[in-house]
């Protein structure tokens, strides 16, 4: 029980900041972004960069995955189509449109072609759940890169070398360090985030947790499965383009390798971790997930100076911390990171009348 | 209103369904009574979309919805409750309601992704008119909050039926409405269908083991045994049904 409920009309109680803890960690979070494109290091921005992008996929999988509770390793697909979308369009409009709307026309490109791949893509969640639709979206994660390998359109995407993206521009304001490309990133991840906290509380989002959660109950109250999972799909998929988008604009250059099952798993690990249906999951799951093997990286640094048998070592440990926080989180935490959280805001909240 | 046609349906080897016809008078409460296994449910799913029947037709209307799937025979205005409650259980009670305005809310993903402006004023709007039409209605204002997982059953019947009024439905089908409940619980219910036929005029149908609850409310009585429709009239020509009699008195024996 949260304690004193002053609520005083409907508007105050459909408030999500509905009290003084979580309106005090948004407010320190947008600070600390603040202070991270002010202050923070080369290392620390690259770092910070790699995590806005992930979050923002990770969102889009939290939607499919933890909202409308449909399997997927695929999503690693959608993120290729919107970083791939991102560079064919720079180069195929380049000479025609100017440069200062470029970025401005194709970022929501990328997001409109990801989110129809996610259309494609989630039509077997209309006749297949679980381990069958999570073999089907693997697939399509492959036919995708594959589609982009190929050599009939090797002429766009550059084949199996890749291919160089463009610096992105903003009404003539060049981003081109990565400083000011962090700008764009976390400003784009928080309106993501908002997007998805806001889908949720409406029928839409409503709407997909309640196919997550009985699915012929939500067909009884009106909710059309095929048109409210692939409509979840759609939503998905485009988040991954705008991360993909992002992390083209980020890197120098793209190749198809990047988009592998490694990143789908990444993508769900991360939600596992975070919280699977919760809407701070993806930012706590990728925290975790880019902090620890980062961490491992660095105390091995300092510990052996460069040492060639503990350099050995390293991946391989890396990787077995990663899988161990999985196993870890699935069977002492389900619900991630967030449900801790949860606990300790609500013990915040209730002290000092009482504890626990 | 509802009227259905000369309805088969069976599972194999099993005939659940053989042969049933008759209609619900709008604005009345129209009783489905029978033994253990006799196919109530099976109609209920037949008419809401779950089966398709082999044979017959459903119309509501005066239009033939037996092709029809269960989200758009729910767009039409007909609303069920189940048997075995199916809430969401991870939502809370309001949340559960909340989702049985789905169809009459028109928020589109691009207002969803925004809030503010049109989403907003919907949402708001529909609090405002499920906290009087449902919550108030159903006297459950002291648990809007709370996880309907953690509700005792007689509570979690009420707030599906409150789930399905908040469909504004035009036809209400309940399925054992006060199975499992006490004394006090059972007469509660029964004056909240009363009041949902009276103050919304809605049409009910009504599955029930019962036989004091539906010869008390109901205006009209089909009764079915191995899924075969032996009777149908009112109440009290029905209790009197030799055939009904030797149907309850075989399945007690
Ligand atoms: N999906 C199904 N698959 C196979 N058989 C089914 C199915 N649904 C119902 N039946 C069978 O159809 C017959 C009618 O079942 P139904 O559930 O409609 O009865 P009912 O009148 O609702 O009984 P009760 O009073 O116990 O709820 C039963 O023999 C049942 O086993
Ligand atoms: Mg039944």
């Amino acid at each position: 029980m949260i304690t004193g409920n002053l609520k005083t009309s409907y508007g105050a109680d459909e408030q999500v900041l509905d009290n003084r803890w979580k309106r005090l960690f948004l407010f320190s979070a947008v600070l600390g972004l603040g202070g991270i494109a002010g202050f923070g290091n080369d290392y620390i921005i690259l770092i910070a960069c790699q995590m806005g992008i992930m979050v923002i996929a990770v969102t889009g999988v939290n939607v499919v995955i933890g909202y409308t509770g449909l399997m997927s390793l695929g999503h690693a697909g959608f993120v290729a189509i919107g970083a791939y979308a991102t560079v064919i369009f720079h180069n195929a409009a380049g000479g025609i449109i100017p440069d200062g709307v470029l970025t401005l026309v194709a970022i929501p490109f990328a997001v409109a072609v990801a989110a129809l791949a996610g259309i494609v893509v989630g039509l077997p969640s209309l006749r297949v759940k679980g381990l069958y639709l999570a073999v089907a979206t693997l697939s399509a994660n492959f036919i995708i890169l594959f589609l982009i390998e190929e050599s009939f359109s090797a002429p766009w995407t550059g084949g199996m070398n890749g291919i160089n993206t463009p610096t992105p521009n903003l009404l003539g304001w060049a981003l081109d360090t990565r400083r000011e490309q962090f700008i764009l990133i976390a400003a784009l991840a928080v309106l993501a985030l908002l997007g998805a906290q806001n889908l949720f509380r409406t029928r839409v989002g409503r709407a997909f947790i309640a196919i997550r959660d009985r699915d012929y109950s939500a067909e009884i109250l009106g909710i059309s499965l095929y048109r409210t999972k692939l409509t979840s799909f759609a939503i998905s998929a485009a988040y991954c383009g705008l991360a993909g988008a992002l992390f083209a604009y980020f890197y120098a250059r793209i190749l198809p390798e990047q988009f592998e099952l490694q990143l789908s798993l990444m993508l769900v690990a991360a939600i596992i971790v975070g919280g699977m249906g919760r809407m701070m999951g993806p930012v706590f799951g990728v925290i975790i997930i880019v902090m620890v093997p980062e961490a491992i990286k660095v105390s091995f640094g300092a510990l052996a100076g460069g040492g060639a048998e503990l350099a050995m070592i390293r991946a391989p440990l890396q990787e077995i911390a990663f899988g161990a926080l999985i196993v870890g989180f699935l069977l002492f935490e389900p619900f991630g990171i967030t449900q801790i959280m949860d606990r300790a805001l609500r013990a915040l909240n209730r002290w000092p009348f009482a504890r626990g | 209103m509802l009227a259905v046609q000369d309805l088969y349906l069976s599972f194999g080897g099993i005939k659940a369904l053989q042969g049933v016809s008759f209609a619900a008078q709008p604005g009345q409460i129209t009783a489905i009574i029978g033994p253990n296994g006799a196919g109530k449910t099976s109609l209920f799913n037949a008419i809401s979309g779950f089966y398709r029947p082999d044979n017959g037709k459903v119309i509501f209307d005066g239009q033939d919805i037996t092709a029809l799937r269960p989200d758009k025979r729910a767009e039409l205005g007909i609303a069920r409750t189940f048997q075995n409650i199916a809430l969401f259980r991870g939502m809370s009670v309001l949340d559960n309601i909340k989702l049985g305005a789905h169809t009459r809310l028109k928020a589109g993903v691009f207002d969803a992704l925004r809030y503010f402006g049109r989403a907003q004023a919907e949402e708001l709007e529909l609090r405002a008119d499920i906290e009087q039409r449902v919550i108030e209605f159903l006297e459950i204002d002291h648990i809007r909050k709370a996880p309907v997982s953690a509700l005792p059953y007689g509570l979690q019947k009420r707030v599906e039926l409150g789930r399905a009024l908040a469909m504004r439905p035009r036809l209400l089908m309940l399925d054992e409405p006060v199975a499992g409940m006490n004394r006090e619980e059972t007469e509660d219910m029964a004056r909240f269908i009363l009041d949902v036929q009276e103050e919304f005029g809605t049409t009910i149908l009504l599955v029930e083991h019962d036989m004091h609850l539906v010869m008390d409310i109901c205006t009209h009585v089909v009764v079915l045994n191995f899924g075969a429709q032996i009777a149908s009239g009112p109440p009290e020509t029905v209790r009197m049904d030799a055939a009904v009699i030797e149907a309850y008195l075989g399945a007690a024996a």
